[in-house]
């Protein structure tokens, strides 16, 4: 990936904004796509995460879970994921799948980095984020509707025309807030890491500065 | 008159349509009707059902079509509305209820043995209120009722692990401290 400001001087990172096509942009103004890039952890998540977590845990009962929807920021995505066709009960948006998860497991538990980072992330700031390889990338992501004939890497069957998706110049790299395509996902071998934040009407800029600044140092965090 | 039946004849009646307006007013609809119905169910949460859910429109994210968004919001409507009403009908009952424990507590004799929970008048927790007799068959032969009130929920096996622990710990601490 060409572009994505990183953290290679071991500054803070600067978050990259993508583009949105412009008849999308169109339909839904505030909709954004932003990233920062970093070295990649590996493996289990250090002491300092892990209590983080814990603490997260400890911060998050049931009666939070209940009233999150209407909280700003998860009720922005929850009424996105309806605009797009999505049933957020049944497709969770991020922070409600963590929360889900949270209330089924009695913790949030610990997945290693960087998912712990985006988890730790998420819960703060509620900004949806996910984890790429920053190595399978080819330039700047965007967020745009799918051509004609066109597919996820690794999946089988075309997108139908029309699918707003996650893409870089070469194409769709996953469904917006769905399925990535075959390797994209930041996972073990991965080298150089993007954490992405989709933004939509109603999440603040500065939310998701913070979002990608919680996630980026706590990565930061976990190699040192 | 057969001239107005001609499709032709009304090229000029048709109006332009602003379908993006249209589309962006509904979804903002849409997002009113979203948070309504967020708080219709955090407020029920605990005293009753609601069927709250709405079906995907689509398999896969995409840009809706007016007459989607409208369907939508049409069936969001439709939830709030009948949320409303089973709230209005439980806020009903639990008034009741709640008069029902005042009677109870001003004359127990008249309620012999009724118990009436907190989730009964929509409040939190596990108490309740009984009628009961005092000092047991005695109270019972001699009419001395009363109403005993719970004093609520047990320590859940979970906080009680907590607690376990973390005089586990303090042991330890002390141990090896």
């Amino acid at each position: 990936m060409s572009a994505g400001a990183a953290d290679r001087a071991g500054s803070e990172p600067v978050p990259e904004q993508g583009w949105v096509a412009p008849h999308v942009a169109a339909e839904f103004p505030g909709l954004g796509i932003s990233w920062v890039e970093l070295e990649a952890p590996s493996g289990r998540s250090p002491e300092p995460v892990q209590r983080r977590l814990r603490d997260l845990s400890d911060r998050f009962y049931g009666g939070q879970a209940i009233h999150m929807r209407e909280r700003p920021i998860p009720w922005a995505y929850r009424v996105f994921f309806r605009q797009i066709g999505l049933d957020p009960d049944r497709t969770r948006t991020p922070i409600e799948q963590l929360a889900f998860e949270r209330i089924r497991e009695g913790a949030f538990k610990s997945s290693g980095l960087p998912a712990d980072a985006l988890t730790v992330a998420v819960v703060e700031t509620g900004v949806s984020l996910l984890a790429l390889d920053a190595d399978r990338l080819d330039g700047r992501l965007c967020i745009r509707d799918s051509g004609p004939g066109e597919s996820l890497p690794g999946r089988p069957g075309e997108l139908a025309h029309g699918t707003l998706a996650i893409a870089d110049e070469r194409g769709p790299v996953g469904l917006l807030f769905g399925a990535l395509g075959d390797g994209y996902a930041a996972g073990e071998h991965c080298r150089r890491l993007a954490i992405v934040a989709v933004q939509v009407k109603g999440v603040p800029q500065i939310a998701v500065a913070e979002a990608l600044w919680i996630a980026a140092t706590t990565v930061d965090a976990g190699r040192a | 008159m057969v001239d107005l039946l001609e499709r032709d004849s009304l090229d000029g009646l048709r109006v332009e349509v602003d379908e993006l307006g249209a589309r962006a007013e509904l979804r903002r609809q849409v997002g009113r009707l979203e948070r309504e119905l967020a708080g219709l169910f955090a407020e029920a949460f605990g005293r009753v059902e609601l069927d709250h859910r709405v079906a995907a429109i689509a398999a896969e994210p995409r840009v809706l079509d007016l007459g989607e968004l409208e369907r939508l919001r049409d069936e969001l409507a439709e939830r709030v509305a009948d949320a409303r009403v089973t709230l209005h009908e439980r806020a009903r009952v639990e008034t009741r209820n709640r008069e029902l424990v005042r009677r109870m507590i001003a004359a127990p004799e008249n309620f012999k043995w009724v118990q009436v929970s907190r989730a009964d008048i929509g409040e939190p927790g596990c108490g309740h209120w009984h009628s009961r007799p005092r000092l047991g068959p005695i109270g019972m032969l001699m009419g001395w009722w009363r109403v005993k009130v719970s004093s609520g929920c047990p320590l859940s096996g979970r906080l009680a692990a907590v607690e376990q622990e973390a005089q586990a710990q303090a042991i330890a601490a002390g141990q090896f401290g």
